[in-house]
């Protein structure tokens, strides 16, 4: 509380930039969400036109009949054409309004013929993306440090809405997402695109979007899916088709190329040091959100790691729980998201730090066997 | 509608011999059968839960006062928006209207008391073990509920703290003792109305009511099974809502909402009751189409049985299944509309004063009706996809929840308020609690409007900068929302004291009704021997 008092001057400052007051839907960057914002103002001048009629009705009659105006009252109680007319009227508005959003919604619903397929899982607390027409994948993490989300450091422009890797996507072809989740629902939303959709766990949701413009488009988890459900956000950057290729094919042979790093690796020994320092930067962006800082995790929720039996002693068991998670709780398997590498420097750390004083030192040599069953 | 005066001359002889048995002390509220003393206890629970739910409203507004993590951290957060929302749907706003119904229903039909006295004991006095058993899982290891009111599977089932159990425990006290209610309720309507008080002259509220405990008795069992198989996944290895076992999340949230939705007529219906009362009395004009009240009210009742996946147009639905919840969902504001067409034409040329009752209802159908509009947007598939679960959202629920049912429980309790105590209550006060209330309400309420469209996600504990502005307003009208409830308090205190001045048998000028031929403050036992009704 001090700190944030403290910070309080330096976070104005750094607010000024940021537009404050947005009283509207955006009309986004596709022709679905400029036609979703049209639907939505045709619906607010129906509401708006609706309401007036009834509070002026009421506020005339507040005034004008009135006791202290000597108003006596009328005595009539019904007329059946009238309801019959605050029946029927109401009825024809609706089909006014809902013949347009009949057809903007079978527009949206159609997600065939893609020109680009990116498969959206949702975990606790990030995104990853799989291109279905490329050898590329890769998570997607919140990038806003802690300090600023603490106020021990002003906030930047995109606080909260920042990520280590964006979504790439080409403009002006369908990409479709073919969204669903590792574990909770989540809901996988750019208000920009128009849409937002459920990712569930065990089903496979389709959507898509088709932008017009090159530029970065910011959204975030909708659906709430545990502790950081705010700390979840999308990025997505849209690229010219040619500067998309571009970017597609350099991303496989980047991750092409740490596939055979990966494998020079396994011949590698990491001294203590290095595997605690590197151990250390995994942990902290991966495994603090749940088992925090300090290894104590939270009681009854997330269990501690600091004195536990398994991060002391049973070491085959902690290498396994970090390759294929813990079936029914939020333990998820890192064997996708970590290198074997930084899973043996994760594991050395988890080991050695917080007084867990075992000086076992795991390599990815290690791990590599533990993955294939040996 | 009116009554033989010397059956109300009779009563009163009868009330008298029966004052001096009234017992005392805890056991009279321990051990009481009297609709009136169940009534006030209702009421009184109500109110403290109201308080309890709206300090936690306080800790998640302070929150949000400014973005970064300031006073709590996200998990006990998450605990906080799902205790409020628990708490104001089953602790203050079902329980206030149980009061009420106790209180008025037998006085308005001329009964004696409710027709299931023991029942009606019973359940008022499991609701409070069902709230401490809830209020006592924040305290345990783990924390307390944390995955929302709605409490979605798997994020309430594999991904849940072993509170979870306490919370399905709960809610199945909470469900038994609703339906006890709604059960008292039905059969007291159907048996014990006085000679001549016909299905169609019944007061509108007992009418909104009879159609309300139906819903409960329709509804609650689904929320019991929803729980239940929660608590089965959870700890008994079954798979209803995990797919790895044949299962499926979405399934769940078919079976929360068919319970969820008739829930949100459960608690607006008795709220259309109310009004129907009080804009008549204060308009000295009869409501206008009063049949037609009693045939919206339950076409609204059908159709909400229908509507439930209205909550669910992201789950990834099929077209033909978004296109059938959404044209019924807008059916239903056709009677929607024509109730509150209704009430304007109640009032339109009738000879209105403004009493704090009639405040607070005509604030109920401007708000009330801000929040049906939304909702109507909401109801529109293609920009529900931009609405759901945002702040919009947030908007639309709180103004048809907090302006809409609570702001009618306050409206009937200053109505009704003199005739169970026999004296008018601090006017002034009364007036101070409805403009501070209405004002701040707003600032509350009503930018989360715009912060919703704008982007902003329901349920985070922090947020990005550009809803920073706006979110500073809401806390602020929040904090001074929640103190104004305090001058309620003070008033009510006043009240059960039996401060102010002693009123009259009709108390209002305008006011017609059984519950206004009998003496104020009403008598422990009323029409003992049933009035006739022309």
């Amino acid at each position: 509380m001090l700190s944030a008092l403290m910070t309080a001057p330096v976070f104005a400052e750094s607010k000024d930039q940021i537009e404050q007051y947005q009283l509207n839907m955006t009309k986004g960057a596709t022709d679905i969400s400029a036609g979703v914002y049209d639907m939505h103002m045709l619906m607010f001048v129906i509401c708006v036109l609706i309401g007036a009629g009834v509070f002026i009705a009421m506020f005339i009659s507040m005034y004008f009949h009135r006791k202290s105006r000597g108003a006596k009252p009328a005595n009539f109680h019904e007329n059946v054409k009238v309801e019959i007319a605050w029946t029927v009227i109401p009825f024809v508005i609706l089909i006014f309004m809902a013949v347009p959003a009949m057809n903007l919604l079978i527009d949206m619903e159609d997600a065939s013929e893609p020109d680009v397929s990116i498969l959206v899982t949702g975990s606790q607390w990030k995104w990853h993306y799989k291109y279905m027409d490329n050898d590329v994948e890769y998570f997607s993490k919140l990038a806003t440090q802690a300090d600023q989300i603490s106020g021990k450091l002003p906030k930047g422009k995109n606080y909260l809405l920042e990520v280590d890797r964006p979504l790439v996507i080409p403009t002006g072809q369908k990409v479709r997402f073919l969204i669903t989740s590792d574990d909770v629902i989540h809901s996988w939303w750019v208000p920009d695109f128009g849409f937002k959709q459920d990712a569930n766990p065990g089903f496979i949701n389709d959507a898509w979007t088709k932008v017009n413009d090159p530029g970065v488009y910011r959204g975030q988890c909708a659906e709430l899916c545990g502790k950081d459900h705010g700390f979840m956000p999308i990025v997505v950057i849209a690229k010219e088709p040619a500067e998309y290729a571009e970017w597609i094919s350099e991303q496989e042979a980047v991750q092409q190329q740490a596939k055979a790093e990966e494998q020079r690796l396994l011949a590698m020994n990491m001294t203590m040091e290095e595997a605690m320092d590197q151990g250390e930067n995994v942990y902290n962006a991966n495994c603090a959100a749940c088992h925090m800082p300090n290894g104590e995790g939270l009681p009854g929720v997330f269990p501690a790691l600091k004195g536990s039996q398994i991060a002391v002693a049973d070491q085959p068991k902690h290498i396994d729980i970090l390759i294929n998670g813990v079936t029914g709780s939020a333990m998820q398997s890192y064997a996708k998201q970590l290198t074997m590498s930084e899973i043996a420097a994760v594991v050395t750390y988890e080991r050695n730090a917080w007084g867990n004083d075992t000086g076992d030192l795991v390599q990815a040599k290690d791990i590599n066997s533990a993955m294939n069953g040996q | 509608m009116t009554t033989t005066t010397d059956d109300t001359q009779h009563d009163s002889h009868a009330d008298d011999h029966h004052e001096h048995h009234i017992p005392y002390g805890i056991k009279r509220w321990l051990y009481t059968t009297n609709h009136k003393d169940i009534g006030t206890l209702y009421l009184w629970f109500a109110f403290i839960m109201f308080l309890t739910g709206g300090a936690m409203a306080m800790v998640i507004r302070a929150e949000l006062f400014q973005p970064g993590l300031q006073i709590v951290e996200p998990h006990f957060f998450n605990q906080m928006t799902t205790v409020h929302g628990l708490i104001m749907v089953f602790g203050a706003v079902m329980p206030a209207f149980t009061g009420l119904a106790n209180w008025l229903i037998p006085m308005m039909i001329g009964a004696p008391d409710m027709a299931l006295p023991r029942m009606n004991n019973w359940s008022f006095w499991i609701l409070p073990f069902a709230f401490l058993i809830l209020l006592s899982s924040l305290f345990l290891e783990g924390g307390g509920p944390a995955f929302g009111w709605t409490f979605y599977a798997p994020l309430s089932t594999t991904y849940s703290a072993d509170s979870t159990a306490l919370f399905v425990f709960a809610v199945h006290i909470m469900g038994a003792s609703s339906i006890m209610g709604a059960i008292n309720v039905i059969v007291t309507i159907f048996n014990m109305r006085a000679p001549g008080m016909t299905w169609m002259k019944m007061p509108l509220f007992v009418w909104t009511w009879l159609i309300t405990a139906f819903l409960l008795i329709a509804v609650m069992p689904v929320l019991a099974g929803a729980v239940t198989m929660v608590l089965t996944d959870k700890f008994f290895g079954t798979s209803f809502f995990d797919a790895a076992g044949g299962g499926d999340p979405v399934m769940f949230q078919h079976i929360f909402w068919f319970f969820g939705h008739p829930e949100v007529y459960i608690m607006i219906l008795p709220a259309f009751g109310i009004i129907s009362q009080i804009i008549p009395t204060f308009a000295r004009k009869p409501l206008f189409g009063y049949a037609s009240m009693v045939y919206a009210t339950a076409s609204i009742a059908l159709l909400s049985f229908i509507v439930w996946a209205h909550h669910m147009f992201t789950t990834g639905m099929p077209v033909a299944a978004e296109l059938f919840f959404m044209f019924a969902t807008m059916l239903i504001s056709v009677p929607t509309g024509v109730k509150v067409f209704n009430w304007v034409a109640t009032m339109w040329r009738g000879s209105m004063t403004f009493e704090v009752p009639m405040l607070f209802a005509i604030a109920f159908i401007v708000l009330f009706t801000i929040g049906g509009l939304s909702g109507l947007m909401l109801a529109i598939v293609p920009v529900d996809f931009q609405y759901h679960d945002t702040y919009f959202v947030v908007a639309h629920f709180h103004y048809v929840l907090v302006t809409g049912a609570i702001f009618s429980i306050m409206a009937a309790v200053y109505y009704w308020l003199p005739k169970w105590t026999g004296k008018m209550f601090h006017i002034g006060l009364a007036k101070w609690h409805f403009w501070c209330s209405l004002v701040s309400v707003n600032v509350l309420f009503f930018p989360m409007h715009f912060v919703g469209l704008a982007g902003m996600p329901r349920r985070i504990p922090d947020y990005a900068l550009q809803f920073a502005d706006f979110n500073k307003w809401i806390s602020i009208g929040g904090f001074a929302f929640g103190l104004s409830q305090l001058i309620f308090l003070v008033l009510l205190v006043k009240a059960c004291k039996k401060q102010g001045d002693p009123v009259s048998a009709q108390v209002w000028e305008g006011a017609e009704g059984l519950e206004w031929e009998i003496p104020s403050p009403a008598p422990y036992h009323t029409f003992e021997t049933p009035p006739v009704v022309k």
